[in-house]
């Protein structure tokens, strides 16, 4: 028999759009009054599911809709998804933060939450006064946190400043000795947010090492939420899908963050059957751009070389001579690089171009790619922006350091080291 | 298939859309006792860190105020108060008062002010008010220890000051004044989570309500003054508390049965209402605040 610790049924979340405080009061009376009389609440019936790009057409959202799982004891279960896609909401009601608007949660064991680490330090209090309040804050007692005084002040690192206020503390002091506080709690359950794997390097590494231990050397299960497909695949024995507030996938780890890559916002090819339809000008028009590379997957590995190709219909538009120039941003518009083709003389017909793009440049993340149609050696004549989205993903990693890489690029340096 | 029933029915507990309407989750308050102490200890100790004169503040206030009041309510509009001094029928009346104010005002935005770390981590929310509660208590224990200096100085120079037999349930007093600040902050801190009006309506509300709170008069005085509007004073059960202080403490006045009965009903009725209304607003108020 499974050995369930941890069942969710049916869970919903309802929340309301605008501002909070035009027509509560109405919506609550008739609320109210729905409820005296014994009837359901008439706001239950709607609520859009929750799409943040496009305008919904009621003022109730559903963040959740309809989420069942069970967790078995000693698992890891990943939740993943993407921004708006309801893991918060999940995690905050996992929590009892808040409560779900229908459904139940079903527990054997104690819920702890880590969804920020240091809640309620006060820096007017000494280091050991904040280990005292945090860990109660935590739920512990103040017997089990004096058992464990010494360890936690041991792993903190902050022996020495262990009477002086917290104030005093760089941010880097207070996060170690927030993090170690958390690492000594000892619930059956552990509900982790992922803004627990920020800061540096060496914290991330802390952090991350301290969870392996929890949840393979502890047998303790654990929830743990993120967007870094590199954590969850090393941690995460099972995995959860959520987008726009439904649980649409759930499996092995393995095969659902492949699905997950698979399926984002990219735009690997455009296409126009007609020169009538298509973008552009009286000069030139899109035929065909796309993304082009070996393995038939929608986003594109670190290691992995491809083609960007552009097909275009140039009229007899009297220009002299016509090049591409290609520029390429990530997600903050920041443009990263700029590319160009010979410039050759322009005639009607169709216009091939292909940029070969080397592997180890692009650092992970999304890209936008755009094209500029240049004329007469300088002139701009047409600029076909965002016309495609990449992604950049990272597969498998050999370091126990599962953080993301700084920096907008990641070009594979080749480096040695030795102590002689 | 017997065992399989008695596994299914074996949760260690369940979280669900609402809480139930009369569980109040007092033995989960106790098993978090010592973050009660903890939160108490941290607002005593850190309240005027970093202030040069640190607690005697919790004393300047009230002596302030007590002087004030006797030079424009006794020397000024010349409120009689027989032959207990002015000053020290003052001080008696604002001590009680402000531990009322005090609960409540801290506890009235339990949910606003403390939404950061509810909005992080689960505790029994009942634990934050209840910490006001207990750490304002100390607060008033120094300033009753002020209050009983200047008894005790008034008395060896020759004030006819005595204080009443009934003097022993004078705690009884302060814990009832406690549980209706509690009671009425966890009524409105609930309401502010939807509606801020509430906060407002708070900052000038207590203090017009001292005026109805027989705090800087002897009850007897309105009904002998504007007998048309006494029943504003003898609905108020917070006029009853003070009187009977000043009562068990400087023997002027009057003592009604049947006043701190109401009162004392009003109160629990109050509490009950509080913990009812907070239980219900814990579980969501954080989508609204």
């Amino acid at each position: 028999m499974k050995d369930i610790i941890l069942k969710a049924e049916n869970i919903s979340k309802q929340y309301r759009l605008g501002v909070v405080g035009t027509g509560t009061l109405t919506h609550d009376l008739n609320r109210w009054w729905h409820r005296i009389r014994g009837k359901e609440d008439p706001y239950l019936k709607i609520g859009d599911t929750n799409d943040r790009s496009t305008k919904g057409t009621s003022d109730y959202v559903w963040a959740l809709q309809d989420i069942n799982f069970e967790v078995e004891r000693g698992e890891v279960l990943g939740i993943i998804g993407k921004n708006g896609a309801g893991k918060s909401t999940l995690l905050k009601i996992l929590s009892k933060v808040t409560a779900p608007t229908t459904g139940s949660i079903k527990s054997r064991g104690r819920i702890a939450s880590l969804l920020e680490v240091g809640t309620g330090f006060n820096g007017e209090m000494t280091g050991r006064e904040n280990i005292f309040l945090n860990g109660a804050i935590l739920g512990m007692t103040k017997k089990e946190i004096a058992s464990k005084l010494d360890e936690i002040i041991e792993f903190s690192g902050c022996e020495r400043y262990i009477d002086t206020p917290v104030k005093r503390y760089s941010s880097g002091m207070t996060v170690r000795l927030a993090f170690a506080v958390a690492a000594f709690l000892e619930p059956e359950i552990l509900v982790i947010d992922e803004v627990l794997a920020v800061g540096d390097a060496e914290f991330q590494k802390k952090a991350i090492g301290k969870m392996q231990d929890i949840s393979k050397g502890e047998g303790r299960t654990v929830l743990f939420v993120s967007h870094n497909m590199a954590a969850v695949k090393s941690l995460c024995t099972r995995v959860i899908i959520l987008e726009n507030g439904i649980k649409i996938k759930e499996g092995n780890t393995v095969e659902i963050i492949e699905s997950y890559l698979n399926d984002t916002g990219t735009v690997m090819e455009v296409k126009y059957e007609n020169e009538e339809n298509s973008i552009g000008n009286n000069f030139v028009k899109l035929k065909n751009a796309k993304i082009s590379k070996i393995t038939n997957n929608n986003y594109i590995l670190l290691d992995e070389k491809f083609d960007i190709i552009f097909k275009f219909w140039v009229s007899d538009f009297k220009v002299g001579s016509v090049n591409l120039s290609l520029n390429i941003f990530n997600v903050e518009k920041v443009l990263l690089f700029n590319s160009y083709t010979k410039i050759i003389d322009s005639k009607a017909g169709l216009l091939n171009a292909t940029f070969n793009i080397p592997s180890n440049i692009f650092n992970i993340g999304f890209y936008s790619v755009e094209v500029m149609v240049v004329v007469n050696h300088s002139q701009i004549f047409y600029c076909f922006d965002e016309i495609l989205k990449f992604e950049i993903v990272e597969n498998e990693r050999n370091s126990s350091w599962y953080g993301n890489h700084s920096g907008l690029i990641r070009p594979n340096i080749k480096s040695e080291i030795s102590i002689d | 298939m017997k065992q399989t029933d008695k596994y299914e029915a074996d949760w260690l507990f369940e979280i669900t859309p609402k809480n139930k309407f009369f569980s109040f989750n007092l033995e989960e308050v106790w098993q978090y006792r010592d973050l009660l102490l903890l939160f108490v200890k941290r607002d005593v100790i850190t309240v005027y860190k970093q202030t040069v004169l640190g607690p005697l503040w919790y004393l300047i206030q009230p002596l302030f105020t007590s002087i004030t009041f006797t030079i424009i309510f006794n020397t000024v509009a010349g409120i009689q108060t027989g032959a207990v001094p002015p000053f020290l029928f003052n001080l008696a009346g604002i001590t009680v008062w402000n531990y009322f104010t005090a609960c409540l005002n801290g506890t009235s935005n339990t949910f606003a002010s403390n939404a950061g770390i509810f909005g992080k981590v689960y505790f029994p929310r009942l634990i934050m008010p209840l910490s006001v509660v207990i750490s304002n208590l100390l607060r008033f224990g120094i300033q009753f220890f002020i209050f009983i200096a200047f008894y005790l100085c008034f008395y060896c120079t020759g004030a006819v000051i005595s204080l009443n037999h009934f003097v022993i349930f004078f705690p009884i007093l302060v814990v009832m004044m406690g549980i209706l600040g509690l009671g009425l902050g966890m009524i409105i801190s609930s309401l502010v989570t939807k509606y801020r009006d509430f906060s407002y309506l708070i900052g000038f509300g207590v203090q017009l309500l001292m005026y109805l709170s027989a705090v800087v008069y002897p009850m007897a005085l309105i009904s002998e003054k504007m007998p048309q509007y006494a029943w504003l004073i003898d609905y108020n059960p917070l006029a009853y508390i003070v009187e009977t202080t000043r009562y068990l403490l400087l023997n002027i006045g009057q003592i009604s049965i049947l006043g701190l009965v109401y009162t004392f009903v009003l109160i629990i009725l109050l509490f009950f209402i509080g913990l009812l209304i907070f239980n219900r607003t814990e579980k969501n108020f954080i989508d609204t605040v």
